[in-house]
C-alpha cells in the first residue's frame, strides 16, 4: 500500500468511521475460530491486557451523527448527554451482537450507571465497570489498580479459555508503545505543519485505531504521516488553537471541518484520548501489570475525569499544550450536559486567564447539525486572535 | 470542643420532642459553625454520602456539608438567585445545581441559614462516594479557598459486592492520607479509642433510625418516608452521627412513631395529621426543595403516603443491616461509604426498590428524576420499567430539580401525580373485577 495518497488513506479511515456495524471487527473475529472482541467506552482502559489475551479491543465512542436513535431515547431523559443513548442504540439494534465483553471506564456517573444497565439489558455478555484510582501513591492507588487489573486479567482468561502470561503482556505493551509513538509523531507533525495534516483527517486516522488491530493501525498512521509530509498543501493564514473538552462524546466530523473552515489550525486536542493516555513508553521489562499501573499513576494525560491533587498543577496541561504547539488560543468544546467537562471548564478558563491565553467556549452533541453559529464564533475568535497578536 | 448536648425532655413535649430537638440541634450546629473562627475552631467541609463525621469529630473539627447548605438555600428560596449568580460567573446551565447554589452562595457572601457568614473551610475532605460531581465540586472550592484537600476514593460497587481490594484501598487511604492530614490541619493527635466511642454511639442511633424507617410497613404508615423522611435523616446524615444528641433525637422520634403506630395514626404533615391513607408509594430520587411544601401537599391532599424511599439511603443503607462497628473502626467507615445508595450499581438499586414495594406493600413506584443529577438520574427509565415488570405494580416518572426553581413546574407535576393515582385506582379496580 506504499505510495497511497492522503486522500486515499483518509477515505479508508472514513469508511471505518462510518461503518456502525463494525464490519472489520466482525471479519477479524470470524477469520479464526475462538477469537474474541472486547469493546470499551471512553476514556481509558489498558488495551494491552485485552491484546495480550489475543482479543481485539474495540473502541465504542457512541453513534455519531449518522445513527438514527430509535430505542435509545426511551432509556434517557432529555437532560442527559447523547453518547449513552446512542451506545444503547448500538446494543439493542444488534450492531454489537458479536462483542464478547463491554468495558465502562470510570469517567463519570452516566457511563458508570450504563455499566449496570448493560448488565440488565445484555445479561449474557461480560460487562465490567473498569475502576481506576484517583489517588496516585504507589502503595495506595497503585496497589488498588494493580489488583483491579489482575482481576480483569482473570476475567479475560475466563473468556479466552487460556492463561495470559507476563510475556504476553510485555509483548502487547511493546506493540502499544509503538502505536503511541506513531500517534505522537502525527501530533508532532500537526503542531509543526498543521496545513499538512488537518485535524479532521488526523481524527479519522486515529479513530481507525479503535477498530483496527493495533499493529495494522500503527502502519496506517505512519503511512498517513509519510503521505501527508510529502504532499504540498497551501499554508493558510489560520490561527493555531488547542481544542479541549471532547474526551468522551465525540464531535461530529463536520464540527472539526467547520472549525478548520473558519480559520483554525487545530494543533492539539483531547478526542480519542485513549490513544495518547499513557505518556511515553511503558517499560517492557519487569512486572508488566505494575508497569502499566506506574504509567497510569505517574505518566498519563490530564483530563476532567481525573482528580488533580495539586492545585498548582490544575489546568497546567492546557497551558503546556498551548506553549508546546505554539497555539494562540484555546477552544472549549464541551458536550451538552457533561458534568465533568462543564464543571472543569471554569477552573481551566481561570488558569488560561492567568496565563494570558485567549479562549472561547461552546457546547455540542455528537449529532449536532447546525454548524453556522459555531463557525461564526470560531471565525470571530480567529479574527480577534490576529488583531490581538498584531497589536 | 465537643458538640454541645442539647437537652429536651420527651415527657414535657411528648408530641414534638423530636422536632424541637432537631431544630435546636440544627440551630446550635449553625451557630457553632458560623462562630468557629471566633471560637478558634477549625472547619472541615465534606459530603453527605461518605460523611466521616465520627472521624471529623476525633480531630475537634466542625463538619460543614455544602449539600446541606444547598438544601437550606433551596428551602429558604435563596438557591434560585445563587444559581443565577454562579451562571453569571461562567458556570453552565447544564450542571448539578447543588454545586451552583453553593458557589453562588459563596459569591454572595456565604451567608448561612442563621443569617451569619459561614466560615472558610480549613480543610476539604473530598469523600468521593457515589457521585462524580463531588470531585469537580471540591476542585472548584479548592481553587477559591486554597486550603488542604484530602481525597478519599470509594470504589464503585459495580458488581454488587464489596471486595477485599476495595476495603484495603480505603483503609490505606484513611491511614496514609486522611488521618495524617486531619492531624496536621487540626493539631490533634488521632485517638482510635475516641473513634470507637463515637462509632458505638452511631450504631445506637442507627438502630432507632431503622426502626423508624421500617415503621412504614404498617398500615397506615405512621411516617412519610420521603417528605418526613428528609427530616428524620437530617441529624444522622449530617453533623450529628456519633453524638449523644443523635441518640436522644432518634429515641424521641422512635417513641413518637411507636405511639402513632399504636394509635393507628398516619404521618404528621405541615397541615396537621394526615387523613385516610389511600395510596402507599415507594419513591426513588431526591425531592425538590424549592417548592418542598407544595410538592408534599400534592401527595397528602390525595391521601398518598410514601412508605419507603431510596433518598433516605444516600447517607447509609442501615436497613440492609449495616452498622458502624467500634471493633473494626476503619474497615467499618470504609464499608459505610461503599454501601451508600448512590454507590450501588443499577441492578442493586432495582432490587432495593422492588423489595421495598413488596415488603412495604406499596401500590407502586414513583420516580422523581432530577434534571441536574447524573448520579441518580442516568438509568432511571430502565429502573422504572424493570421494577414495574418485577412487581407488577404501576410506576410513574416526574421531572423536577433539587434546588433550581426554574425546573419545578407545579401544574405538570400535579397532573402527572393525579393520573398516576388514577392508574393505581384502575389497577385496583381491575384486580377487584378479576377476583
Ligand atoms: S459526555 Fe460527559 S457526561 Fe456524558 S458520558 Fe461522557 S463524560 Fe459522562
Ligand atoms: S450530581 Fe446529584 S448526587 Fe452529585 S452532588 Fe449533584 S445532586 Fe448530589
Amino acid at each position: 500500500m506504499t505510495g497511497e495518497t492522503t486522500s486515499a488513506i483518509v477515505k479508508r479511515c472514513e469508511a471505518i468511521f462510518d461503518d456502525l456495524n463494525f464490519t472489520l471487527a466482525r471479519e477479524w473475529k470470524e477469520a479464526e475460530p475462538g477469537r474474541k472482541v472486547i469493546a470499551y467506552m471512553p476514556v481509558y482502559v489498558p488495551r494491552e491486557l485485552i491484546h495480550a489475551a489475543g482479543m481485539l479491543p474495540l473502541g465504542i465512542m457512541g453513534g455519531g451523527d449518522n445513527l438514527e436513535v430509535i430505542h435509545g431515547d426511551a432509556y434517557y431523559q432529555s437532560y442527559i448527554c447523547r453518547i449513552p443513548r446512542s451506545t444503547i442504540e448500538l446494543g439493542v439494534s444488534g450492531r454489537l451482537d458479536f462483542v464478547d465483553g463491554m468495558l465502562f471506564p470510570s469517567i463519570c456517573d452516566v457511563i458508570r450507571n450504563l455499566s449496570g444497565m448493560w448488565k440488565m439489558l445484555f445479561p449474557d455478555v461480560y460487562a465490567k465497570y473498569f475502576d481506576v484510582p484517583q489517588t496516585y501513591k504507589d502503595e495506595v492507588g497503585g496497589v488498588f489498580y494493580t489488583n483491579e487489573m489482575r482481576e480483569f486479567l482473570h476475567d479475560l482468561e475466563g473468556i479466552a479459555g487460556r492463561k495470559i502470561t507476563d510475556d504476553d503482556i510485555r509483548a502487547s505493551i511493546e506493540v502499544y508503545n509503538d502505536n503511541r509513538r506513531a500517534i505522537n509523531e502525527l501530533y508532532a507533525l500537526r503542531a509543526k505543519q498543521p496545513w499538512k495534516a488537518p485535524a479532521s483527517e488526523a481524527y479519522l486516522v486515529i479513530r481507525a485505531g479503535l477498530v483496527l488491530p493495533v499493529e495494522e493501525h500503527t502502519v496506517l498512521v505512519r503511512e498517513y504521516i509519510a503521505a501527508a509530509s510529502a504532499q504540498e498543501r497551501p499554508l493558510k493564514d489560520n490561527s493555531r488553537v488547542v481544542l479541549t473538552g471532547m474526551f468522551c462524546e465525540q464531535p461530529p466530523l463536520n464540527l472539526l471541518k467547520s472549525l478548520e473552515l473558519s480559520g483554525c489550525y487545530i494543533v492539539d486536542d483531547d478526542f480519542i484520548l485513549i490513544s495518547r493516555w499513557l505518556i511515553g513508553d511503558v517499560p517492557t521489562t519487569g512486572d508488566p501489570v505494575h508497569n502499566l499501573s506506574q504509567a497510569f499513576l505517574h505518566s498519563s494525560m490530564s483530563t476532567a475525569a481525573k482528580y488533580e491533587p495539586d492545585q498548582e498543577e490544575k489546568g497546567q496541561f492546557l497551558v503546556r499544550a498551548v506553549r508546546e504547539t505554539g497555539a494562540e488560543g484555546v477552544i472549549f468544546a464541551s458536550t451538552s450536559f457533561c458534568d465533568p467537562a462543564l464543571l472543569d471548564r471554569p477552573i481551566l478558563q481561570n488558569v488560561l486567564k492567568a496565563a494570558d491565553i485567549p479562549f472561547i467556549a461552546f457546547k455540542y452533541a455528537e449529532n449536532s447539525g447546525q454548524m453556522q453559529p459555531i463557525r461564526e464564533q470560531a471565525g470571530t475568535f480567529v479574527d480577534s486572535i490576529k488583531l490581538w497578536s498584531a497589536a | 470542643m465537643k458538640p454541645s448536648v442539647v437537652k429536651a425532655q420527651p415527657a414535657d413535649v411528648l408530641k414534638d420532642a423530636s422536632m424541637l430537638k432537631q431544630k435546636e440541634m440544627m440551630a446550635a450546629h449553625y451557630e457553632r459553625l458560623t462562630s468557629a473562627p471566633q471560637a478558634g475552631e477549625k472547619v472541615a467541609s465534606t459530603f453527605v454520602p461518605g460523611n466521616l463525621n465520627e472521624l471529623i469529630m476525633c480531630f475537634d473539627l466542625v463538619n460543614n456539608l455544602p449539600e446541606v447548605n444547598a438544601i437550606q438555600s433551596g428551602l429558604r428560596k435563596q438557591s434560585g438567585q445563587y444559581i443565577m449568580e454562579a451562571e453569571r460567573a461562567g458556570h453552565s446551565e447544564d450542571v448539578c445545581t447543588y454545586v451552583k447554589s453553593d458557589i453562588g452562595m459563596m459569591l454572595k457572601g456565604n451567608i448561612g441559614p442563621n443569617g451569619k457568614e459561614l466560615p472558610r473551610p480549613d480543610v476539604l475532605l473530598l469523600s468521593y462516594t457515589g457521585c462524580f460531581t463531588f470531585l469537580k465540586w471540591f476542585e472548584l472550592l479548592r481553587e477559591q479557598y486554597k486550603c488542604p484537600t484530602i481525597f478519599l476514593q470509594t470504589p464503585y460497587m459495580a458488581d454488587g459486592k464489596v471486595t477485599p481490594n476495595m476495603i484495603q484501598y480505603m483503609v490505606k487511604q484513611l491511614k496514609e492520607d486522611v488521618i495524617p492530614t486531619l492531624e496536621e490541619v487540626s493539631g490533634v493527635k488521632f485517638d482510635i479509642d475516641r473513634l470507637r466511642e463515637y462509632l458505638k454511639k452511631s450504631a445506637e442511633a442507627e438502630d432507632d433510625l431503622v426502626h423508624i424507617l421500617q415503621s412504614g410497613k404498617n398500615k397506615p404508615s405512621p411516617i412519610d418516608a420521603y417528605f418526613g423522611g428528609i427530616y428524620y435523616i437530617g441529624p444522622i446524615f449530617g453533623a450529628f452521627r456519633g453524638t449523644d444528641d443523635a441518640i436522644d433525637y432518634y429515641r424521641f422520634l422512635r417513641e413518637e412513631v411507636d405511639e402513632r403506630m399504636l394509635k393507628g395514626l398516619g404521618p404528621v404533615t405541615p397541615d396537621g395529621p394526615m387523613g385516610e391513607e389511600k395510596y402507599r408509594l415507594v419513591v426513588e430520587g431526591p425531592p425538590n426543595y424549592t417548592s418542598f411544601r407544595q410538592f408534599w401537599k400534592m401527595f397528602y391532599d390525595e391521601g398518598a403516603t410514601v412508605v419507603a424511599s431510596s433518598y433516605t439511603k444516600v447517607g447509609g443503607t442501615y436497613d440492609y443491616g449495616f452498622r458502624h462497628d467500634p471493633d473494626r473502626p476503619l474497615e467499618s467507615l470504609a464499608e459505610y461509604c461503599l454501601g451508600v445508595y448512590t454507590n450501588r450499581n443499577l441492578p442493586m438499586r432495582i432490587d432495593m426498590l422492588s423489595d421495598y414495594i413488596n415488603e412495604y406493600e406499596a401500590d407502586g413506584l414513583l420516580i422523581n428524576s432530577i434534571k441536574s443529577c447524573n448520579s441518580f438520574s442516568a438509568g432511571q427509565l430502565l429502573i422504572m420499567r424493570e421494577v414495574e415488570k418485577r412487581t407488577g405494580k404501576p410506576a410513574a416518572f416526574i421531572e423536577t430539580d433539587l434546588v433550581d426553581p426554574r425546573y419545578f413546574s407545579a401544574a405538570n407535576v400535579k397532573n402527572r401525580l393525579e393520573s398516576y393515582f388514577q392508574m393505581i385506582d384502575q389497577k385496583r379496580g381491575s384486580k377487584g373485577a378479576a377476583a
